[in-house]
């Protein structure tokens, strides 16, 4: 990150997400990206969200959940404007063997495209199932944080877009303090099921792009408590000492037979 | 709205979010608006004014209502509360579901089309005055009505027009202040709704009891002097056989409430899209012209220009003024050529013979009685009933599509359903089409005219690509080749076309070098020279422009295209629509420099009503206009809606016309007697009251009346047009049509994006899981919808945002669709507008798309 320069992100209050996909449509018109099948894939029967998930071409999705008694008389639809986290400790760019992942100067993080060779190793990596092969570039496509725009000293177009404010974009200590006063304002108003995801550093260092919520993070469709690839580094390495360990004794048992019987050989051509 | 104008809802979430606002939402659907509403109240389809009426009934009978002083001071000196009606009045309550007065209508076989089926004699509805009892309505936006009489004789061509309309003046009505008199207003209002109970709208609409309970305690709780609740309708209300007494009924119950004329009140249509509120001000309707005055009729004694205004005129309030606008208009029409000789060209003037609205039209054509059609920005190929419709336009001679794609409407000959079933062949289809690609918004200037009367101007991005052209150069390249087409006709008929003054081509100067933002396109016209001809100049020096209505002369000094449009453009230069200066975030106050409103610039209309009758604000928290007596004049932060000068305690002038005849606390200065009509004498064809009536197809009876339906809707009887009976069994469940955010109307503009169609890829239907059980349909299985016109077929969405409607111990049964679809674009499906009728209102005659009955099974 370069000094001075302030993180920056998304703050995207689901409570005030009316579904409308603007997010999902300027996403794809500032970035060319292309529509499923040229946009006439069969519609999926999940409420009214027919694009399903992020992927390399869909780098913003729209999440639509039906909550309702059988009777009606409790009843939510829960909507939620889904996209890169991009995590202050993020695995994809950990994992990322030509380093075509890197961390901007907005302390957003970015493929750079023309460095991607298509492994797909972020692709596994990423606890948010963000990632995914664009089939008109080959390469692992995401959410840039419109780091063109940005660089423009413009807004990202998905949250320009968004006509209820849902999406927020802005230096990330100010959108703390936003998101913080709007679940206050909800528990007072008696929504107690508010609470933010990803505004504090309980995993992954932090999510540059978090979220309020009204539901358990399962319930839209996020790990309760994703991890980096890392934290498998230390068990792994003790197994992989010991294996080690194991192949040098059964290497040296090898070794040892075979002079053994190097020597038994040896002292039957000398009879 | 969420659903349908995502962009304005924006701003009822910033009310909810940044200051506490309410949100409720009514709809037959729980949809994307419900899920952001603090309250959600179901309600069938087709039952809007039993739920209002509900509102109604549960505020005149509240503690609160009956206790708070400012109720009964806003409803007696602001609404028609106290005014008696006549003795002879029946209401529905006492005739069955009908009022007084009820008539067949004498239908002349073949045209006009009207539809008519029955037609009300309004005379009892009228005012009590004093030795008058056959008086006149004192009619506001007067009635269209083609059958309407009229008391006025023939009145003498040399007569004033000033004359003409002091002519009309009727004696005052007479009033009861106290309120008390079986006949005022207020009584007759409290009688026609007494059945109007909660558990009534339970029964009638389906909405648990408790649910409608909360909505009126939260209306009622947000309504007074220091709060105020506004209400937000789109087509939703309107497309129904009663639209018009829907929203009426709303208007009823925001007079009660005091929510008219004050900031945060009103009922304001969702009709922003495409300049829908400019197509009605400088009207693309067949029954007015410009600035909502009746449009010429042979049906009516229209014969002369003062005639016209003995008919149509209205003595008091601003319409006193219609000799002033309705000549400038004519001099705008005919320019020199139209002097007072020539009663201004009036005999020049198209005159209407019947409905030529949308319906009527299909049906004429399905009958061979019209031989071409232009078809501008519309897809009527998916439209209503459309497989008559496309019937119908298979007999033209001619037709014209002006859009962006080969929509549904160019290609109908050769692949439409009936032709792809080998029904028809196009070869035996005589209709010559004409295609013309059209040009975008961004690649036009012009203005739009939003839903609060707010002109915003738009200069254009870039120029439209290859044949393209905008609907200005179509429309002024068509007028100028018909009127030298018409040059050398000497038929009395082709008068007008050649005396038609059409000089919108830009000077030479700007064509060489047209400014940023302007077309540069060959023959496209000067849209800044259309917005003059509708502002308005001195007649003659058009650089002289007009700075608002009051300017206006009935001597053909004045030239103005559309009156309520004077002072949008008040000098050379000055395009008022244009401007874009946006108040400081905090600032209170209209935004009095963002666009133009009309009339005037007054953001909130009627806002005379935002003071009390002695002009103090009804409280700080809702101040707006008041009266400053030591400067002695009114101030606030809008354009008052008054003159500005005349003090609250101001008298009405006896005997005078126009707003002299208003006295200095009416708010309501376009109604002749200044005040809200709680009750209508006149201006409506289908009651002076709204009143629950079933839609045409229904599977209930009406549990509030014997009348099942209107008894003067219009229904067009052709062998392609059937009705299911009242309670059909082969069509057992209600259905409503409607658009999703996704998508835009028929398509044209959505159905070719693959952005978009990506997001709703597929046509369905909606249904609860309770129906689907019933009859073994699972989620996305394909689905057999019928009615007794049409069968399509959808895929199945079923969700719990749709249940039964338990009514008075019935199961009701709802379905829904999405009309977007069609078989063009990167996206096709079944045209759900098929299953449609074309049966409509009898005052606007919109048809009753939102609720009809069908069957479904699984396919």
């Amino acid at each position: 990150m370069a000094s001075g320069a302030e993180p920056m992100g998304f703050y995207t209050d689901t409570t005030v997400c009316i579904g409308c996909k603007a997010c999902e449509v300027a996403c794809k018109e500032w970035n060319q990206l292309p529509a499923t099948e040229g946009g006439a894939h069969e519609m999926s029967g999940d409420s009214y969200d027919n694009t399903r998930r992020l992927d390399g071409i869909h780098w913003r999705h729209v999440k639509f959940i039906e909550q309702f008694s059988e009777d009606r008389s409790d009843g939510r639809w829960l909507m939620m404007s889904d996209v890169c986290k991009h995590c202050v400790n993020a695995p994809c760019l950990e994992v990322c063997p030509t380093g075509a992942i890197i961390r901007t100067e907005f302390d957003t993080v970015v493929i750079q495209s023309d460095t991607c060779n298509g492994c797909r190793a972020c692709i596994g990596a990423c606890p948010f199932g963000v990632i995914g092969i664009n089939d008109v570039s080959n390469v692992a496509q995401k959410c840039t944080l419109c780091y063109d725009r940005l660089q423009a000293g413009m807004e990202p177009a998905c949250s320009q877009a968004c006509p209820t404010d849902s999406i927020r974009f802005g230096p990330i200590r100010e959108l703390k303090q936003m998101a913080e006063a709007r679940v206050t304002q909800l528990h007072q108003l008696g929504e107690k099921r508010a609470h933010l995801y990803g505004a504090d550093e309980k995993f992954l260092g932090g999510l540059n792009s978090f979220y309020l919520l009204v539901d358990q993070p399962e319930v839209y469709g996020l790990p309760r408590s994703p991890k980096m690839p890392t934290r498998n580094l230390i068990p792994s390495s003790l197994w992989s000492t010991a294996g080690a360990a194991l192949l040098a004794l059964l290497g040296m048992v090898g070794l040892r037979k075979r002079r053994m019987d190097e020597r038994a050989a040896e002292a039957d051509t000398d009879v | 709205m969420a659903e349908c104008h995502p962009v304005a809802f924006r701003w009822p979430m910033k009310a909810k979010t940044e200051n506490g606002a309410k949100l409720i939402h009514i709809d037959p659907r729980f949809t994307r608006t419900s899920a952001m509403c603090d309250i959600y109240a179901p309600a069938r389809a087709g039952s809007d004014i039993a739920f209002l009426g509900g509102l109604i009934n549960y505020v005149l009978n509240s503690e609160r209502w009956n206790s708070d002083p400012f109720f009964r001071e806003y409803v007696v000196n602001y609404t028609n509360a106290a005014t008696i009606i006549r003795k002879d009045f029946r209401d529905a309550e006492d005739l069955n579901g009908v009022f007084s007065g009820l008539m067949e209508y004498q239908n002349k076989a073949g045209w006009p089309y009207d539809g008519f089926v029955g037609t009300y004699q309004t005379d009892s509805w009228q005012y009590s005055s004093h030795g008058e009892e056959q008086g006149e309505p004192r009619g506001g936006e007067e009635s269209s009505s083609p059958g309407r009489t009229q008391a006025q004789g023939k009145t003498g061509k040399k007569q004033s027009f000033e004359s003409v309309i002091r002519s009309l003046l009727k004696p005052p009505p007479e009033r009861d202040e106290t309120l008390k008199n079986p006949r005022c207003v207020l009584q007759v209002v409290k009688r026609h709704f007494s059945r109007y109970t909660p558990e009534m709208v339970e029964q009638v609409t389906g909405c648990p009891r408790e649910t409608f309970l909360k909505v009126a305690e939260t209306v009622l709780a947000n309504s007074g002097r220091d709060r105020t609740t506004g209400w937000v309708y789109a087509v939703g209300w309107t497309q129904h056989t009663n639209g018009p007494q829907v929203i009426g009924c709303c208007a009823l119950l925001q007079l009660l409430l005091g929510n008219m004329g004050r900031p945060g009140g009103g009922i304001m249509a969702l009709r922003g899209h495409a300049s829908i509120q400019g197509s009605t001000d400088v009207p693309t309707l067949y029954h007015s012209i410009h600035g909502y005055m009746p449009a010429m009729s042979a049906l009516k004694d229209h014969q002369t220009l003062r005639d016209y205004l003995a008919t149509e005129g209205v003595p008091t309030g601003v319409w006193g003024g219609m000799p002033k606008y309705l000549v400038s208009y004519l001099k705008s029409m005919y320019g020199s050529a139209a002097t007072p000789d020539n009663d201004f060209g009036y005999d020049w003037h198209p005159k209407i013979s019947g409905d030529h609205s949308h319906m009527p039209m299909f049906v004429a054509m399905a009958d061979k009685r019209v031989k071409g059609m232009i078809c501008v920005g519309q897809n009527p190929a998916t439209s209503l009933n459309s497989a008559l419709e496309r019937q119908g336009m298979r007999n033209l001679e001619w037709l014209v599509v002006k859009d962006n794609f080969l929509t549904e409407s160019a290609t109908y000959w050769h692949r439409a359903p009936e032709v792809e079933r080998g029904e028809i062949k196009p070869e035996d289809i005589p209709t010559e089409v004409f295609f013309f690609p059209s040009a975008q918004v961004a690649e036009t200037e012009g203005s739009f005219t939003n839903t609060q009367r707010m002109l915003q101007w738009h200069f254009k991005a870039a120029d439209p690509p290859g044949q393209c052209r905008s609907d200005l150069w179509f429309t002024h390249q068509l007028a100028l080749r018909l009127k030298s087409l018409y040059a050398e006709s000497n038929l009395p008929r082709d008068e007008g076309f050649k005396k038609l003054v059409w000089e919108f081509d830009p000077d030479p100067i700007r064509t060489a070098f047209p400014l940023p933002g302007t077309s540069s396109i060959a023959g496209e016209p000067d849209a800044q020279k259309v917005l003059r001809e509708i502002n308005g100049y001195r007649t003659g020096l058009p650089d002289q422009h007009l700075a608002g209505y009051d300017e206006l002369k009935d001597d053909g000094s004045t030239t103005c295209a559309s009156w309520i449009y004077c002072g949008v453009f008040p000098a050379p230069g000055q395009n008022l629509a244009a401007v874009r200066i946006a108040s400081p975030p905090e600032a209170r106050g209209a935004l009095l420099t963002w666009g133009w409103t009309w009339p005037a610039n007054r953001r909130v209309i009627y806002n005379r009503a935002s003071a009390d009758p002695a002009g103090r604000p009804w409280s700080e928290r809702k101040k707006w206009i008041w009266w400053d007596p030591s400067q002695k004049k009114w101030m606030g932060h809008d354009v008052p809606d008054f003159p500005v000068t005349k003090p609250p305690d101001a008298p009405a002038k006896p005997g005078a016309i126009g707003l002299d005849a208003l006295s200095g606390k009416d708010p309501f200065i376009l109604k002749a007697d200044g005040v809200g009509w709680l009750f209508n004498p006149a201006g409506l064809l289908d009651g002076p009251l709204p009143t629950h009536y079933e839609p045409i197809e229904s599977p209930v009876r009406n549990a509030l009346y014997r009348q099942q339906a209107s008894p003067v809707l219009k229904y067009w009887n052709h062998e392609g047009n059937p009705l299911a009976p009242v309670q059909d069994p082969r069509f057992p469940y209600v259905i409503t049509t409607y658009r999703l955010t996704e998508h835009y109307l028929a398509g044209a503009m959505s159905r070719w994006n693959p952005w978009l169609t990506e997001l709703m890829p597929e046509l369905f239907i909606e249904l609860s899981p309770e129906l689907a059980q019933e009859k073994g349909i699972h989620n996305t299985d394909w689905v057999r919808i019928s009615t007794p016109r049409a069968e399509i077929r959808a895929k199945a969405l079923v969700t719990r945002r749709l249940r039964p409607f338990r009514m008075g111990g019935k199961v009701v049964h709802q379905v829904g669709m999405p009309w977007h679809w069609g078989w063009e674009g990167v996206v096709t499906g079944d045209v759900v507008n098929t299953l449609s009728s074309l049966v409509g209102d009898p005052n606007v005659s919109i048809h009753e798309g939102k609720a009809f009955v069908c069957n479904v099974e699984k396919a």
